[in-house]
C-alpha cells in the first residue's frame, strides 16, 4: 500500500510560526503528563500480589532526575524555531531522545536495585505505565526526526545499531537484574532459549517451502493469464481464515494420517505439534510471496525484456539476468510481509503444542503471571520489528544503485 | 489488492457469497443436527458436540465484539486519517503513517497479551486490543486513499467555488472510499481472527469451543468452532469485496 507518495510542502506556512516542530511538543507533553499522572514503577510484596504505584520523581535519584530535566529542556528548545538552526535541532533531538531513553531505562533498573536492598527479597518491582509512555515517546521523537530530515538508510541503520547496542549492553551488564520481569526470566532462562530457537526454527521451516513453492507459482501466474484468477482466489481464501481456525482444522487430517501410517507419525507428522503449524504457516505465506513475485515481474518494463531478447539472450538468461534482478525489490518486500506475519502467527501455534514464544504468553495468561506473558510478547514484537527493519534495508539495497533512498 | 477479482465475473462471486452465507447460517443454527456424524467420526469422544453454550450465542457474541471494535476503530481511524491530511495536522502525517506501518508488524496475539496487564481479563481487554489493532489499517488506507485524489480534481473543485467541507464530502471522501473500505476490510478480517484468540483471555467468542477442545483434547469441539469462524471470515471478506467494487469508479474492479 503506497503511503509515502503523498507529501505536500509544509514550510510555506511555518515561517510565521514560533514552534518549528509541533510533533515534538505533543510528544513532550504526553511524556510529562504521564510522568506526573501515571506510575513509573510498581512495588509489590510478592510475585502475584497487586503492587503500589511509585512515581517517577520518587523512583529516580537526584542526578537521574536532573539529567532527565536537562534532556527534556534541550528537546523543548529544539522544538522552537529559534535559537537552534533546523539541522542542529534535528541532531539535538536524535541525541537527546536516545539519552532520555537510556536514562529512563537506567533509572528503572537502579530504582529496583535500591528498593530491593531495603525490603524483603520476595518483593517484586515492575515497570509502570509512565515508563512505557516515556520510552514510546523517545522512540517516536527519533522516528519523526528521521522522517523530517528524509535521511539516508545508512544514518538510520547506524542510529538503530547504536541505540539497540546500548540497550543490549544495559541488559547484558545485569543492571535490570532486580526487575520483576528479569527475575522471571532468570527462572526460565534455559526454557526461554529453547522456545526462542523453536520459534525461529518454525518461522524458517515455513519460509523455505513458501519461497520454493511461491516463487515458481508467481512465475506461472505471470506467464499464464488464465491461471492467475483461480490461483489468487484460492490463496486469498487461506489468508482469510483466522490463524487459530486453520491450525485447528489441520489437526484432524494430520492425526488421521499419523494414525494410518505409523512411520509418518514417527517423523512428527501427527495431529498436534510442529507439523500442522508449519503447514498452516506455509499456506498463509503463499499469497504474499506469489502476489509479490507476480507484481515484481509485471513491473519489469516490456521494452527492457524486448531489448534483452534483441541482444540474443535466451529465455532463461532473460529471466535470471533481467527479470528477476529487476523484480527483486518487490519480491523481497513480499518476503518482508511474510516473515513478519509468520513471526506473529507462530505465537498462536503454541496453542496447538508447537512451542515457541507463544507458549510463555498462554502459560502466563493461564497463571495470571503478567511477567511471563510479557516475556513471551515483548520478544515476539522485538523479533518482528527487527525482521521488518532488516528486510526493509535489504529491499533498499536490492534496488539498482541510484534509485535507493 | 484483489487481483483475484479480475478474472472472476461478479456473478460467480455473488454465488460464492450466497452459498457461503447459507452454509454459515445453516451451521450456526443446525450444528446440533450433525451430532450423529461427529459421534460416528470420533467414537472415543464422549460429548462429541460442544454444548456449554449454543453456537448461535457464541456467534452473536463474536460478532458483537468485532462490530463494536470495528465501529470504534473506523470512526477514530478515519478521523485521524482526515486530521493528518488537513493543513492543520499535516505535520503529523509522516509520524502517524510510520506508526501505523510499524504497529502492524506487532503480532495481534502479542498486542492482546500486552493489554491484559492493563485491562484485566474478559471482554474489555479483547475489545481494547481489537480497537488498537484495527485502527492501523484504517488510518493507513484513509491517508493513502485521500492521497490518491488527483490535485487537478481538487483544484477544479476549488475553482468551482466549493467550500472545504463540500470538497471533503463530495469529492475527496467518495474518491477515497474504495481504498478506505479496503482498509476496513483488512481491519475487520484481522479482528475476526484476533477475537477468536480473545477466548484465551476470557472473552466469549467462537474461539471458546476451539480452546476448550485444545485444552480438553476434544477434536470435535475444535472442528465445530474452527469451521464456523473460518466461514464467518470468508463470508465477511466476500461481502467486503462486493462493497469495494460498488465504490470503484471506472477502475479495474468495475470492469470485471
Amino acid at each position: 500500500m503506497p503511503v509515502s507518495a503523498f507529501r505536500l510542502p509544509t514550510s510555506s506556512t511555518s515561517d510565521a510560526r514560533l514552534i518549528a516542530n509541533r510533533v515534538l511538543i505533543t510528544l513532550l507533553c504526553a511524556g510529562w503528563l504521564s510522568a506526573w499522572l501515571l506510575s513509573f514503577a510498581t512495588l509489590s510484596p510478592n510475585r502475584l500480589a497487586a503492587g503500589q504505584a511509585v512515581m517517577l520523581r520518587d523512583a529516580a535519584s537526584e542526578w537521574q532526575f536532573a539529567v532527565m530535566l536537562v534532556l527534556t529542556g534541550l528537546l523543548t528548545v529544539a522544538a522552537f524555531k529559534r535559537p537552534l538552526p533546523r539541522a542542529l535541532a534535528h541532531a539535538v533531538v536524535l541525541l537527546a531522545s536516545l539519552g532520555l531513553l537510556l536514562v529512563t531505562l537506567y533509572s528503572l533498573g537502579d530504582y529496583a536495585q535500591r528498593a530491593l536492598a531495603d525490603t524483603s527479597s520476595a518483593a517484586r518491582i515492575s515497570q509502570g505505565a509512565a515508563f512505557w509512555v516515556i520510552v514510546f515517546c523517545c522512540a517516536l521523537a527519533a522516528i519523526d526526526t528521521f522522517q523530517r530530515t528524509a535521511s539516508g538508510w545508512l544514518l538510520r541503520l547506524g542510529y538503530m545499531l547504536i541505540a539497540g547496542g546500548s540497550v543490549a549492553m544495559l541488559f547484558a551488564s545485569g543492571h535490570f537484574h532486580d526487575l520483576s520481569i528479569m527475575r522471571e526470566y532468570a527462572n526460565i532462562r534455559d526454557d526461554f532459549a529453547d522456545q526462542l530457537i523453536t520459534h525461529l526454527v518454525l518461522v524458517g521451516a515455513a519460509l523455505g517451502p513458501a519461497l520454493l513453492i511461491g516463487i515458481p507459482l508467481g512465475l506461472l501466474a505471470h506467464r499464464h493469464m488464465r491461471l492467475r484468477g483461480a490461483l489468487f482466489s484460492v490463496l486469498n481464501f487461506f489468508q482469510t481464515i483466522p490463524s487459530i481456525a486453520l491450525f485447528a482444522l489441520l489437526i484432524a487430517p494430520l492425526s488421521a494420517l499419523g494414525n494410518a501410517f505409523p512411520l509418518l507419525g514417527e517423523w512428527g507428522i501427527k495431529g498436534i505439534g510442529a507439523a500442522p503449524a508449519i503447514i498452516a504457516l506455509v499456506m498463509y505465506a503463499l499469497l504474499p510471496v506469489v502476489r509479490n513475485t507476480y507484481a515484481g515481474l509485471k513491473g519489469v518494463p516490456p521494452a527492457t525484456v524486448e531489448a534483452a531478447r534483441g541482444m540474443g539472450m535466451t529465455a532463461r538468461q532473460v529471466l535470471w539476468r533481467v527479470e528477476i534482478p529487476l523484480a527483486l525489490p518487490v519480491m523481497l518486500s513480499g518476503l518482508r510481509i511474510v516473515t513478519v506475519q509468520a513471526i506473529g502467527l507462530t505465537v498462536v501455534a503454541a496453542l496447538i503444542g508447537a512451542g515457541g514464544l507463544g507458549a510463555f504468553i498462554f502459560q502466563g495468561l493461564g497463571q495470571y503471571a503478567i511477567d511471563l506473558v510479557l516475556l513471551g510478547a515483548i520478544p515476539t514484537i522485538v523479533l518482528a520489528v527487527i525482521a521488518d527493519f532488516t528486510l526493509q534495508m535489504l529491499v533498499v539495497l536490492s534496488k539498482p544503485a541510484g534509485t535507493r533512498r | 489488492m484483489s487481483i483475484g477479482a479480475l478474472t472472476h465475473p461478479p456473478s460467480s462471486r455473488r454465488f460464492l457469497l450466497i452459498a457461503h452465507s447459507a452454509l454459515l447460517i445453516a451451521l450456526v443454527l443446525g450444528m446440533e443436527q450433525l451430532a450423529p456424524m461427529f459421534r460416528a467420526l470420533f467414537p472415543d469422544q464422549d460429548p462429541a458436540m460442544y454444548q456449554r453454550e449454543s453456537f448461535l450465542n457464541l456467534t452473536l457474541a463474536h460478532l458483537a465484539l468485532v462490530l463494536l471494535s470495528s465501529l470504534i476503530s473506523v470512526s477514530v481511524g478515519v478521523a485521524a486519517g482526515l486530521f493528518v491530511t488537513r493543513p492543520a495536522g499535516r505535520e503529523f502525517e509522516p509520524l502517524v503513517s510510520t506508526l501505523a506501518a510499524i504497529g502492524q508488524t506487532f503480532p495481534p496475539a502479542a498486542v492482546l497479551a500486552i493489554v491484559v496487564p492493563i485491562a484485566g481479563f474478559g471482554f474489555v481487554p479483547t475489545l481494547v486490543a481489537l480497537v488498537l489493532y484495527g485502527l492501523l489499517p484504517v488510518v493507513q488506507n484513509t491517508v493513502a486513499g485521500l492521497g490518491t485524489v488527483p490535485s487537478q480534481t481538487l483544484e477544479a473543485a476549488r475553482g468551482n467555488g466549493m467550500s472545504t467541507w463540500q470538497i471533503l464530502w463530495h469529492i475527496e471522501l467518495p474518491l477515497a472510499m474504495r481504498v478506505i473500505i479496503a482498509g476496513v476490510r483488512v481491519s475487520v478480517i484481522i479482528n475476526i481472527g484476533t477475537a477468536t484468540i480473545g477466548s484465551t483471555v476470557g472473552a466469549t467468542t467462537l474461539g471458546t469451543p476451539i480452546i476448550a477442545g485444545l485444552v480438553g483434547n476434544n477434536l470435535p469441539y475444535v472442528i465445530q468452532g474452527a469451521i464456523l469462524v473460518g466461514l464467518l471470515a470468508i463470508v465477511t471478506d466476500l461481502a467486503f469485496e462486493r462493497l469495494e467494487r460498488r465504490f470503484s469508479f471506472g477502475e479495474e474492479g468495475n470492469a470485471a
